[in-house]
């Protein structure tokens, strides 16, 4: 196993481990911390696709992420209610069902990202950003203003959504769910980076040219990339929401962007485990400097400044060295 | 005669006042090396970049095995068939020289949209691109990142990712430049078998290769195309004389 795969595998082990533990100390709330870092993970895993390998810097990804949790707000607070989300030309019922939730949210997500992507991919550099903040933060009014499903104060679920077979209200029941989708998550996009989408979107980031002059089209595998990584981020805002069992237009604010954006680059861009290490270390110096303090966002702001100026590949990057060239 | 495999007609681009083609006209034959010539901001590229799709011409056409693809873009005109390579290399840096000769075997299979097998381990894209790294003779360094390549090095691999694509026709803008004499030597004459396999419109300084080379020759004069012919033709038109290729020719 290259340096990489054994740092990989220390850091999942470690994510997988301490909610372990805790749950055998009997210590509840550090198995959610857990799986925070698990859902804010996997939203960074969906990001990772379009920025590391794509390029793309979002600064709308909040779109996604809480797209995915009004999806599971608006089903389940109409399940909860006995209230059916609309009766003519055809019943659709809200649902507690996590696998269906996370089929219309990925679904939802995906959508929004083709539309989304259609438009701004047509652009690059400093207007991308612009125009993908710009989208975001249109799906955060538009959360804001609509009082069918809470409006600023968002929407509560009393009950956690169920899977077959498992206990959701059990934490220790619950984060191995939310870590089992992470694991699919890397698993498909370690496989995605190496597989000819992969590769052909590396070189668009790289010299677009190339690969118009090798007969692929730059724009549409940005353009599915874009898709596929709003897909995932969508999956984590449905497990976000669930995990708080509350949704809000904060999951659409353009921090929410600017924080999915500080794990990747924390954890090392274009790095498989990259986001997970970013989240963990995100979720963890919450915990520990927002217990000390109010303004614990300063020190990540210098930890950030450093990664920036002297560990450019991030925490992954700069443990394991540069790797992926011989393979 | 039989038709020409790729054509301009009358091609003019305009950037501002300057006319960096100017009714550009001409013709690549089946089997033939047809090369262009003239001095630096003579417009070269910029012909290059018409016929292959990076720009589009404010008048004229072009046309490419009997279709009118004035209108297509870069991508249309390589899954058509026409191989390019760059003055500049332009290359995936970061990738290894086999991973740049399999985005051109990809760019071949017609899609790259293939999410769960290793394109390196896919023996269609691998021996597709092993075998033009073979031909150009960077089989050695296919695991090398092309950063760490020389500069001759990446010329050929510039070479190695257009025959990938088996294109029905090679467009080169000077494949030979900052080679050095061994490197324009070695890769003169692998141009010269190469054209048995698809013809070459090639943009080249390199006088020795052009001479070695070509069996027409245009020459291209402030974005104009002054003579057009046999090398001796050529050499014995009064304007190419004066204007570009001087007493000694
Ligand atoms: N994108 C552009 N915008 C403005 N002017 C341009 C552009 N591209 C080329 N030119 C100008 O058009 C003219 C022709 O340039 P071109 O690159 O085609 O020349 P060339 O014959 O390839 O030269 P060289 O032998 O140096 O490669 C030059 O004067 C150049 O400055
Ligand atoms: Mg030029």
């Amino acid at each position: 196993m290259s340096r990489e795969g054994w740092i990989n595998a220390l850091l999942l082990a470690g994510v997988a481990g301490v909610p372990l533990w805790a749950w055998a100390v009997d210590e509840p709330f550090t198995i959610t911390l857990a799986t925070r870092a698990a859902i804010l993970a996997l939203a960074g895993v969906g990001l990772n696709i379009a920025l590391g390998l794509g390029g793309l810097v979002s600064l709308g990804h909040a779109a996604f992420f809480g797209i995915g949790g009004y999806a599971m707000g608006i089903l389940a607070s109409h399940a909860q209610a006995y209230d059916p989300i609309m009766e003519a030309p055809i019943l659709i019922q809200g649902t507690k069902s996590m696998p269906v939730i996370w089929l219309v949210a990925v679904a939802a997500a995906a959508l929004a990202a083709l539309v989304i992507g259609a438009l701004s991919l047509r652009t690059s550099g400093v207007y991308f950003i612009m125009i993908t903040l710009a989208f975001g933060q249109m799906f955060y009014f538009f959360a804001i203003s609509w009082p069918a499903y809470g409006g600023e104060d968002g929407l509560s679920i009393y009950v956690r959504n169920g899977f077959p077979g498992l206990n959701t209200l059990d934490p220790i029941q619950f984060f191995g769910l939310c870590f089992a989708l992470l694991l699919l998550a890397l698993l498909f996009s370690a496989r995605l980076a190496k597989a000819p989408f992969g590769l052909a979107l590396n070189a668009a980031r790289q010299v677009p040219t190339r690969v118009a002059t090798v007969g692929l089209s730059p724009f549409r595998l940005r353009l599915v990339a874009f898709v596929m990584s709003g897909a995932i981020t969508g999956l984590a805002g449905a497990l976000f929401a669930d995990l708080n069992r509350f949704v809000s237009p904060t999951m659409f604010s353009w921090q929410t962007s600017g924080e999915i954006i500080v794990f990747v680059i924390l954890g090392g861009v274009a790095r498989t485990c990259g986001p997970v290490a970013g989240a963990a270390l995100f979720v963890a110096l919450e915990h520990v400097l927002g217990d000390l303090s109010d303004y614990w966002h300063i020190y990540l702001g210098l930890i950030l400044l450093a990664v920036v100026l002297f560990a450019r590949g991030g925490i992954v990057g700069t443990l394991a060295g540069r790797g992926r060239a011989h393979d | 005669m039989t038709d020409p495999v790729l054509a301009t007609d009358g091609v003019t681009k305009r950037f501002g006042a300057l006319a960096a083609c100017d009714g550009v006209s001409l013709e690549l034959r089946p089997g033939e090396i047809h090369a262009v010539i003239g001095p630096n901001g003579a417009g070269k590229s910029t012909l290059i970049q018409l016929i292959c799709g990076g720009l589009a011409p404010d008048a004229g056409r072009v046309t490419f095995r009997g279709r009118d693809v004035t209108a297509s873009n870069t991508q249309a005109r390589a899954r058509a068939g026409l191989g390019r390579t760059f003055q500049v290399s332009a290359l995936a840096m970061e990738d290894t020289v086999l991973q740049n000769a399999v985005l051109g075997a990809l760019g071949a299979r017609g899609g790259a949209f293939r999410v769960w097998r290793p394109a390196l381990r896919d023996p269609a894209l691998r021996d597709r691109a092993m075998a033009a790294l073979e031909r150009v003779g960077l089989a050695d360094v296919a695991a090398v990142r092309t950063a760490e390549l020389s500069h001759g090095q990446r010329r050929q691999l510039e070479v190695a990712v257009a025959l990938t694509l088996e294109p029905h026709a090679f467009v080169m803008d000077e494949p030979m430049a900052g080679m050095g004499p061994e490197g324009s030597a070695r890769m003169t004459r692998f141009l010269d078998g190469l054209r048995g396999q698809a013809p070459i419109l090639l943009v080249e300084h390199d006088m020795d290769a052009v001479f070695a080379l070509a069996d027409r020759l245009s020459v291209l004069v402030y974005g104009r195309v002054i003579a057009t012919g046999s090398l001796a033709e050529v050499r014995a038109d009064p304007a190419v004389r004066e204007a570009y290729l001087g007493e000694d020719a």
